[in-house]
């Protein structure tokens, strides 16, 4: 039909503004669907740090405090749990199987963790994955060391080298224990979760390297060897934290409850999964600023287009006294003007969604390796099919009231054509 | 009063009232007014003076308040507004003082134009290729050759040019009625009188009936007749004064 062959000229030769705004749209939408990806993706690695553990258990603190420290290896734990309330623990009926957890060391900024063997079998991310070592293999002698993808990665670790653990938690450590040396053993796969930035050694390696301090430092004139020190036995008498399975979940609570109300020490037993969820949702009040920030650059691009089409008021203004002239009924002038609104609008939008999904695929090895952020790269969800639908009705109406105010003054000015 | 077969009335305006949206006290009273098929009438009016308006009720882009407005035989004032919209494509041709065409269309674009909007005019030229040669042959009688100018965007044609192929879009498809608002001031005498023996000479071969509206006087001997605006509009504004012909 001429008609639209002439709207498409007219839209042609108006290209370039054409084609920023659609740029704009665009932008908009890739930012929108993007911050929605990251967000879901952030989301589902948060909640995927640990799963298969039924409680963890520390001394009384927070739920939140205990699950920053025991886990994402943030902050620090106020208390300790003696080795007695542990066994204690472990031996209960319920109870399939308990992972202790020491921390308090670290090596050049990554924390150092004491743990069994058990815990490279038990711990599981992302719902069913289990920790898997490419290289190596876990600790065996007592100064080995287990190393995270991470830690590997950005410190150039391999199976053989030599390192030093140093006293406390700083990046930057003048207390070390330059005396007893470790070996990595093994380097663990990439998992996005803080298992990647720890360094694993044995609970017993833990006691081996404090024994010969107390307090803050090294007791002076008792200097024990690493030779020396295999010789002792290295009974831990603390733990950090343990993480717990239990034989049946329908237990999860009771002994909850009990760890609770333990006698004689003061110890709390969160659920991951609900510790998690209260996590996320402190964190989760910067997903709803994102999600407006991009909604806001949204509506800025949406105004761009009606401004855009509003600049171009007087040709079309002329365009629609003509088309009058000729027959065209009001509603077909009206579409024509809202028409290329909505085009340019689901331009951008497909463009933006188009180039979301190609910045998804070229990013996505790399925002897993910098930051084990694991993005999903699904079709769009229903919910998103619908947003951008709504973007598009959104620049249809924003080029309607432009084209209804056109028509508006068309009827007013009658037949004149103003220049 | 019915289209009858051989009633050469074409157009018949009866005791029309009128008052645009929104401006009150502004009135627009036709009385009476009517156009013989083929023929050329010319009304002469100073600007200001309603002309533009009037041409807007007999074309059915606005409705009167009360009254008749009878083009062959069909009263537009009783029509919605969609069915004065397609009346208006199948039996009228406009051309407007100036910027007439799409700019970014040619000029045959442009003079194909209103055939898309009126399926008997486009039925009465034929194909697809016969409304090319048509729009073509148009050019060609106004007195452009469609071969030069014919794919060029409208917009750079000359004003003469642009106003030719608005004629030529007006007549294409062989409408019954012409409405031309003063379609030549923007035009020197030579192009003015030349566009006018064209477009009369085309008018002529199909039987259709010009209606212009000018405040040039000197128009008055091309047309068959001519009417002084204020002899026929009562406008509410004022008391009618006579208002002499120069």
């Amino acid at each position: 039909m001429i008609v639209l062959r002439l709207a498409l000229k007219s839209l042609a030769n108006r290209w370039l503004t054409a084609l920023l705004t659609v740029a704009a749209i665009a932008v908009s939408i890739m930012l929108l669907l993007g911050v929605e990806k990251v967000r879901v993706g952030a989301r589902q690695s948060f909640a995927d740090t640990i799963s298969g553990t039924d409680l963890i258990v520390g001394a009384r603190t927070g739920s939140l405090q205990l699950l920053l420290y025991s886990i994402f290896r943030i902050g620090n734990a106020t208390n300790n749990i003696t080795w007695a309330s542990y066994d204690e623990i472990r031996q209960q009926p319920e109870v399939a199987w308990a992972v202790p957890l020491s921390l308090g060391d670290s090596h050049r900024g990554f924390r150092v963790l004491g743990t069994t063997t058990e815990y490279f079998t038990r711990y599981r991310y992302r719902r069913t994955h289990a920790l898997e070592l490419v290289a190596g293999k876990p600790f065996d002698d007592l100064f080995d060391a287990v190393v995270g993808a991470e830690v590997a990665a950005s410190l150039g670790y391999k199976v053989g080298d030599r390192i030093v653990i140093a006293h406390g938690l700083g990046s930057v450590s003048f207390v070390e224990h330059d005396d007893k040396p470790f070996r990595v053993s093994g380097i663990l796969a990439r998992t996005g979760t803080p298992v990647d930035r720890t360094v694993h050694v044995s609970l017993e390696a833990i006691e081996a390297i404090h024994v010969d301090w107390q307090g803050g430092g090294r007791v002076p004139g008792q200097a024990i060897s690493a030779d020396e020190v295999r010789k002792m036995e290295l009974k831990p008498k603390a733990v950090t934290a343990a993480l717990i399975g239990l034989k049946s979940r329908i237990a999860t609570f009771r002994l909850q409850r009990a760890i609770n109300d333990y006698p004689r020490e003061a110890l709390v037993a969160i659920i991951p999964g609900a510790a998690l969820q209260e996590l996320w949702g402190l964190v989760g009040i910067a997903e709803t600023a994102l999600a407006a920030v991009s909604w806001m650059v949204v509506a800025t691009a949406l105004l761009g287009l009606a401004t855009m089409i509003l600049t171009t008021l007087n040709d079309r203004w002329r365009e629609m006294a003509i088309l009058r002239s000729v027959g065209a009924r009001p509603a077909t002038v009206l579409g024509l003007l809202s028409a290329e609104a909505g085009l340019l609008t689901l331009a951008g939008v497909l463009l933006g969604t188009a180039l979301t999904y190609v910045g998804l695929v070229v990013a996505r090895p790399l925002i897993d390796r910098l930051y084990g952020l694991h993005l999903a790269i699904d079709p769009p969800t229903w919910g998103e099919i619908g947003t951008l639908a709504a973007i598009v009705l959104a620049g249809v109406i924003a080029g309607l009231v432009p084209a209804f105010r056109a028509y508006r003054l068309s009827l007013a000015d009658g037949m004149t054509v103003r220049t | 009063m019915a289209d009858r077969p051989g009633t050469t009335r074409l157009l018949e305006v009866e005791a029309v009232r009128y008052r645009w949206p929104g401006e009150a006290g502004f009135a627009l009273e036709v009385p009476r007014l009517s156009l013989d098929r083929g023929e050329r009438l010319l009304l002469i009016g100073p600007s200001g003076s309603g002309k533009s308006t009037l041409l807007a009720l007999v074309a059915g882009i606005v409705a009167p308040l009360e009254g008749q407005i009878r083009v062959l035989g069909e009263d537009i004032a009783r029509l919605g507004a969609s069915a004065r919209d397609r009346f208006r494509a199948e039996h009228m041709g406009v051309v407007f003082q100036m910027f007439n065409l799409l700019p970014y269309g040619s000029a045959v674009d442009n003079v194909l134009l209103p055939l898309s909007f009126a399926p008997k005019r486009r039925a009465r030229v034929g194909s697809h290729l016969a409304q090319e040669t048509e729009a073509r042959r148009l050019l060609a009688r106004l007195g452009l050759d469609a071969s030069a100018i014919g794919r060029r965007r409208a917009a750079d044609l000359s004003v003469g040019q642009q106003q030719r192929v608005a004629a030529a879009r007006a007549m294409i498809g062989r409408p019954e009625l012409m409405i031309a608002d003063e379609p030549t001031s923007a035009l020197d005498t030579e192009t003015r009188d030349q566009f006018l023996d064209l477009v009369s000479g085309e008018l002529a071969e199909s039987d259709a009936g010009l209606l212009m509206v000018s405040h040039d006087a000197a128009l008055a001997p091309r047309f068959d007749r001519v009417v002084r605006l204020a002899d026929i509009l009562r406008d509410g504004r004022s008391v009618p004064v006579p208002v002499a012909v120069p």
